[in-house]
């Protein structure tokens, strides 16, 4: 018995409704011989805020990885129909990728970090200037942008992280466990700005997480994994009529949903040796 | 609480005082010396004392400089062309594991093989004795430099490698762009490492070619004080040594400090 249900998109904008990328029947087994991903299918369509969640290796990262085109499969397909596809059949410009580290230069200021995406397509510093600044207004640090990434706090590096990915203009957002090193103040208020940039610009976020009350609180579709090998448990959307905000927390909607997918990965746990 | 002000002057008071107390030590060091040498009544072609060292340099100065001059050179272009052959054969080496595996023995064994052996032989393939100088400074400052960087370059955040791979960054740009800035702090180490050894050998490589009977750096000098019994010569060529090798070590420390002062862990002042 799976739980599987047919993927559904909340959104009612139709236009949005195309897919961006398509996994079809894909395995990835490591050098190691470890089989990190097992025959997963998965379609992530335009406005879809979707979390992929699961307990430590099942795959999700991986997963994440392969859509980003970062590292190859073993079989199966993975194709981004809506993308433009470079010499190396690998997605271009279309596609950014937020670590659960900062991952920042050290050596550059933040406006050089965020213009790093912008300098490797030749674009100078000047021609950049409008859409770097752009981004640092975004993510509330316009006034840092001579900062170097060493005297920033935890939150603030992972939302040069973010403007980073944002200064591409992409249309799917890739996120791998982007906060889960930081506190849970910092932690809510980088959720609702994630949530806010999702629904002010319309773009695609793939979220990768480990926590129940996050992917309630961010997504619209919800993908729980299950590990040894990687594949996908459950797959369903979360829809609710609430805006997502503090109220939303304290919401029956929101523990509902928190029951939901606590449920779903209870039942993806279920089985495996502890 | 403490003010700007009062916190700038706090800083002033730290500089002054971490100058003024080396100073003081090598200047009552220097006292006790002359006090040493007056009280025992020591001869000077046993030790001289420094205003006989001092006397030494002003009145052989004339013979001292251009020999200081020329051991500057070696060991500056011997450092140069160590800091381009260690980066340019570095950037080489991590191209792929397989050129790895090939050549970095053959580096090893340039490096532990120690050069006072191979200097003879250097001296006799070498078109002019400055030229065999040169290049026993350089295979001694060069592999610090050459393995340093290696390092550097294999330590680069694989986070970062990967977005670079993301952005479709090219070859080029990822070494430009990422891997040559990431090890910029090995790459300083080894040229701190380098500057030493590279002063270091110009000053064996100098007496295994002066024994061979040419020369006339800093080191030659010193020998020919040496077997004239000049001590006070001697000790003027070796304050001038130990000088050179001071303002190596400044300058090298001074462009370590100035390429990471702004964004390195090891330049940063820690407030707890």
């Amino acid at each position: 018995m799976t739980p599987t249900q047919a993927p559904t998109t909340p959104t009612s904008v139709d236009t949005r409704k195309r897919a961006l990328v398509t996994m079809r029947g894909v395995s990835k087994q490591f050098s190691s011989g470890t089989l990190a991903l097992s025959d997963m299918s998965l379609t992530v369509e335009g406005g879809e805020f979707v979390s992929l969640l699961g307990p430590s290796g099942c795959g999700k990262s991986t997963a994440l990885r392969i859509i980003a085109g970062l590292g190859d499969v073993t079989s199966g397909t993975i194709d981004w129909p809506s993308s433009r596809i470079n010499s190396k059949g690998l997605p271009e410009g279309d596609i950014s990728f937020v670590f659960q580290e900062p991952t920042l230069m050290p050596w550059q200021t933040v406006f050089g970090n965020v213009h790093l995406p912008l300098k490797l397509r030749g674009i100078s510093k000047s021609a950049a200037r409008a859409d770097i600044m752009a981004a640092l207004e975004t993510v509330g640090l316009k006034d840092f942008a001579e900062a170097y990434p060493r005297e920033l706090s935890g939150g603030m590096k992972m939302r040069v992280s973010i403007a980073r990915a944002l200064v591409t203009k992409p249309k799917l957002l890739l996120m791998d466990e982007p906060f889960a090193a930081l506190d849970e103040i910092t932690r809510q208020k980088l959720n609702d700005d994630v949530l806010r940039l999702w629904q002010e610009t319309g773009i695609t976020v793939i979220f990768v997480t480990h926590s129940v009350f996050e992917s309630a609180y961010l997504s619209n579709r919800i993908v729980v994994m299950k590990a040894r090998p990687g594949r996908v448990h459950a797959d369903f959307p979360l829809v609710t009529s609430l805006e997502r905000d503090a109220h939303y927390r304290t919401s029956e909607d929101y523990r509902q949903a928190c029951e939901k997918v606590s449920t779903m990965l209870i039942e993806a746990m279920g089985g495996e040796e502890h | 609480m403490a003010n700007p002000s009062e916190k700038a002057g706090f800083l002033n008071r730290d500089i002054l005082l971490r100058t003024l107390i080396p100073i003081g030590v090598v200047a009552c060091l220097i006292l006790a010396w002359q006090l040493i040498i007056l009280a025992y009544e020591i001869p000077q072609y046993i030790l001289p004392g420094p205003v006989a060292v001092a006397n030494s340099l002003y009145k052989d100065w004339g013979t001292l400089a251009p020999a200081l001059w020329v051991t500057t050179q070696i060991t500056m272009q011997a450092l140069a062309l160590a800091l381009i052959g260690g980066v340019g054969i570095a950037v080489f080496l991590v191209q792929s594991k397989w050129i790895e595996i090939a050549f970095y023995p053959i580096t090893v064994i340039l490096q532990v093989t120690p050069i006072v052996a191979i200097a003879p032989l250097i001296l006799i393939y070498a078109p002019t004795t400055q030229v065999a100088l040169l290049i026993c400074a350089f295979l001694v400052a060069f592999f610090p430099i050459l393995s340093n960087m290696v390092q550097g370059l294999k330590s680069v955040d694989h986070n970062l490698l990967n977005l670079f791979d993301l952005y479709g960054a090219s070859r080029w740009q990822t070494l430009i762009f990422l891997k040559l800035p990431a090890s910029l702090p090995y790459f300083l180490t080894g040229l701190r490492i380098g500057g030493g050894l590279a002063l270091i050998a110009a000053v064996v490589a100098e007496f295994a070619a002066g024994s061979a009977g040419a020369g006339s750096g800093l080191a030659f000098r010193l020998l020919e004080a040496q077997y004239r019994l000049n001590i006070p010569r001697l000790f003027a060529a070796l304050v001038l040594l130990s000088l050179l090798g001071v303002v190596i070590f400044a300058i090298t420390s001074f462009i370590s400090w100035f390429f990471l002062h702004r964004w390195h862990e090891s330049s940063l002042r820690r407030e707890n």
